[in-house]
């Protein structure tokens, strides 16, 4: 059958015209500044003295004990404003400020992009708006505010489902008219070339530590590295050296929402083109782009980066939904038996490590990354605790 | 020969008018009658387009028309029986607007022959470059549908030259660095885009986003475009009549009446 891609390749560039040469000069611009020593230099300084990089790598006390393998968590909690996506904001905000550009947008889900994109804007001196659907907002309300604090203007989209989808479409529009002066910092590993190779470019900081402390700590590899998966930015980055080292096994945690309604799409959903790439989406038998579903707003999209449709039809890593009401229980456990609030986003990969735990032989090392915290999260597992 | 090649000989002189209608907006029979009186008032060439969830190139009305037709709904196949029905009474060159999924998900070749079969004579997926479209154009020729593609003010000459040569139909020219929707003015930005489309090469190109009244038509046509898409201007009228079937019907006819005529006129 014929096929629109050139080659039956995730990714690609699938936008309108008015977005190609855009795409082109942030791509050209990356590929000479993430090699120039100035660029890295700045970058890493950053990262090191504003970020506090590199975050830690605990041996999970707890679940090192229910589990007899022992469990580190990678603690991006730790990072500053208390996620990955630190990482990725720092990176972009600073290939935009080194292309001069004058604004920035980004879409956000949880808020959490749109508040590291509005600290990258307030650091840099970038005036900043970000696109946040209507419900985000309103299950989200402190981080809208944070994002205010740091100067940023929050556009609430009420179109479609009123979630990630639509301010990704709203973001997208807003660069379409406005990419001469503009710069858009894409939050995750996903969307049109060159979007997901630049934000796996600025996440894999956290796998090049996982494999240096893990080398401290246990004098070896990590026997499997597991990720939640919402579009895939602080999954890609803990997997991403480790790609080539096949006796790590990589493993995704998918939002199973609650059974019925879901965002898996590597689990759940069929390959597609949409948000400018071929990867695999939630979708209908037309091809009409459905609603995603689960208690992480970081993890409630239709859709998912390419490298992980990659990933997921080559077998190199396994991706297998969690369920929210599982989600939780995880969040509760670290709540009381470590004394750390997860993001319920990272609480998905606590949750698949806890089930997956036997099937790696005793003493095995498993890495978790544990994405962000979970203060954002109160009011939800409030809420859930009815 | 396809019916757009020969429509844009016919027109030749003055430039075509081609109104763009979602179909199933705001309900598969409303929207057939809205179709059939543009038809009646002197369109040369339709541009249909197939409601889709996320149209990231569209504004907002043409988000909400969309969704309208969902609601009504309007899937796939009955965009394409839809269509048929618009074919059965009239020989206008008929272009469809799609996203890339609708195509992909039900088969590229499969989605060409349906459309040929309901009696489309071009494709443009919005969200597909020309040379992204891996086998889209020859699935489209093998079923005898004409390629169309978007070229915009950002594209450089070389590029635009090269689109200009690939689209067998005609080049869609994105007027504005925009999405879609009815602007108060014609800017400078779509005036000299299109001066520079003309003169990059004769090959037929038309116009729009943000094209909204008669009199921005009439100066895009003067300005060399061979014809002119009004989309947003229309599909608000038919949102602003709500449930006044014949409101929308009225305003339509009005609309499409006028800019006939005055490019007519200007010839």
């Amino acid at each position: 059958m014929s096929s629109l891609m050139t080659r039956a390749e995730f990714g690609g560039q699938f936008v309108p015209e008015p977005l190609v040469a855009p795409l082109r000069q942030i791509g050209e611009a990356f590929d000479r500044y993430c090699a120039d020593p100035d660029f890295v230099a700045e970058l890493d300084d950053l990262l090191r003295r504003y970020a506090g990089r590199p975050t830690p790598l605990y041996l999970s006390r707890s679940l090192t004990r229910r589990t007899g393998r022992r469990i580190y968590l990678k603690r991006e909690d730790l990072l500053h404003l208390g996620a990955h996506k630190t990482n990725n904001t720092l990176g972009q905000g600073l290939l935009a400020k080194t292309m001069g550009k004058t604004r920035l947008i980004a879409e956000t889900g949880a808020g959490q992009h749109g508040v590291a994109t509005a600290m990258a804007g307030a650091l840099f001196g970038i005036p900043t708006e970000v696109f946040m659907g209507a419900v985000d907002v309103e299950r989200q309300a402190m981080n809208v505010f944070r994002m205010k604090l740091m100067g940023a203007r929050v556009h609430e989209v009420r179109g479609g489902s009123a979630t990630l989808k639509d301010a990704i479409n709203d973001a997208l529009r807003d660069w379409i008219a406005n990419a001469s002066d503009t710069y858009y910092v894409f939050g995750t590993a996903a969307g049109p070339e060159p979007f997901a190779r630049i934000v796996t470019h600025f996440q894999a900081v956290i796998s090049e530590e996982i494999r240096r402390q893990t080398q401290e700590a246990e004098g070896r590899l990590p026997d499997a590295v597991v990720a939640c998966v919402g579009g895939g930015s602080n999954a890609i980055g803990a997997f991403h050296v480790f790609l080539n080292e096949p006796s790590v096994r990589l493993l995704g945690a998918e939002a199973g929402g609650d059974g019925q309604r879901h965002g898996a799409s590597l689990s759940r959903g069929a390959p597609g083109v949409f948000h400018g790439m071929y990867s695999y989406f939630l979708q209908d038998v037309d091809g009409q782009i459905a609603e995603a579903h689960s208690i992480a707003a970081g993890l409630d999209y239709p859709g998912v980066g390419p490298v992980h449709a990659r990933l997921h039809e080559s077998g190199r890593a396994r991706y297998t939904p969690v369920r929210d009401d599982e989600a939780l229980s995880a969040f509760h456990l670290l709540a009381r038996e470590e004394g750390i609030l997860p993001a319920l986003e990272s609480a998905h990969a606590v949750a698949l490590a806890l089930k997956v735990a036997d099937e790696f032989p005793r003493e095995a090392v498993i890495v978790i990354n544990l994405s962000g915290r979970g203060d954002k999260d109160l009011h939800t597992v409030l809420a859930a605790s009815g | 020969m396809n019916r757009f090649t020969r429509m844009f000989q016919q027109t030749r002189g003055r430039g075509a008018f081609m109104p763009f209608f979602m179909l199933g907006d705001p309900t598969p029979a409303r929207s057939l009658n809205l179709i059939r009186t543009a038809l009646e008032e002197g369109a040369d060439a339709l541009e249909l387009g197939i409601p889709f969830s996320d149209p990231i190139a569209d504004g907002p009305v043409i988000q909400a028309s969309a969704l309208r037709a969902h609601r009504a709904g309007t899937n796939v196949a009955r965009c394409f029986d839809l269509l048929a029905e618009v074919r059965r009474n009239s020989d206008v060159p008929v272009g469809l607007l799609v996203y890339c999924n609708l195509i992909q998900k039900r088969g590229v070749d499969q989605f060409c022959a349906d459309a040929a079969q309901a009696g489309a004579d071009a494709l443009l997926a919005a969200d597909v470059p020309f040379d992204r479209a891996g086998d889209l154009p020859h699935a489209a020729e093998a079923a005898g549908l004409g390629s169309v593609y978007l070229c915009s003010p950002n594209t450089p000459d070389d590029r635009a030259r090269r689109i200009l040569e690939t689209s067998t139909a005609f080049t869609y020219a994105v007027g504005v660095m925009g999405t879609t929707g009815a602007r108060d003015a014609l800017g400078d930005e779509t005036t000299a885009f299109v001066t520079r489309l003309r003169a990059l090469s004769d090959r037929p190109f038309v116009v729009g986003f943000g094209i909204s009244t008669p009199a921005h038509a009439v100066e895009v046509l003067r300005l060399g475009a061979d014809g002119v898409i009004v989309g947003s201007a229309l599909i608000r009228m038919i949102e602003a009549a709500g449930d006044d079937a014949d409101a929308a019907t009225a305003s339509v006819r009005q609309f499409v009446r006028n800019t006939a005529t005055l490019i007519r006129q200007h010839a």
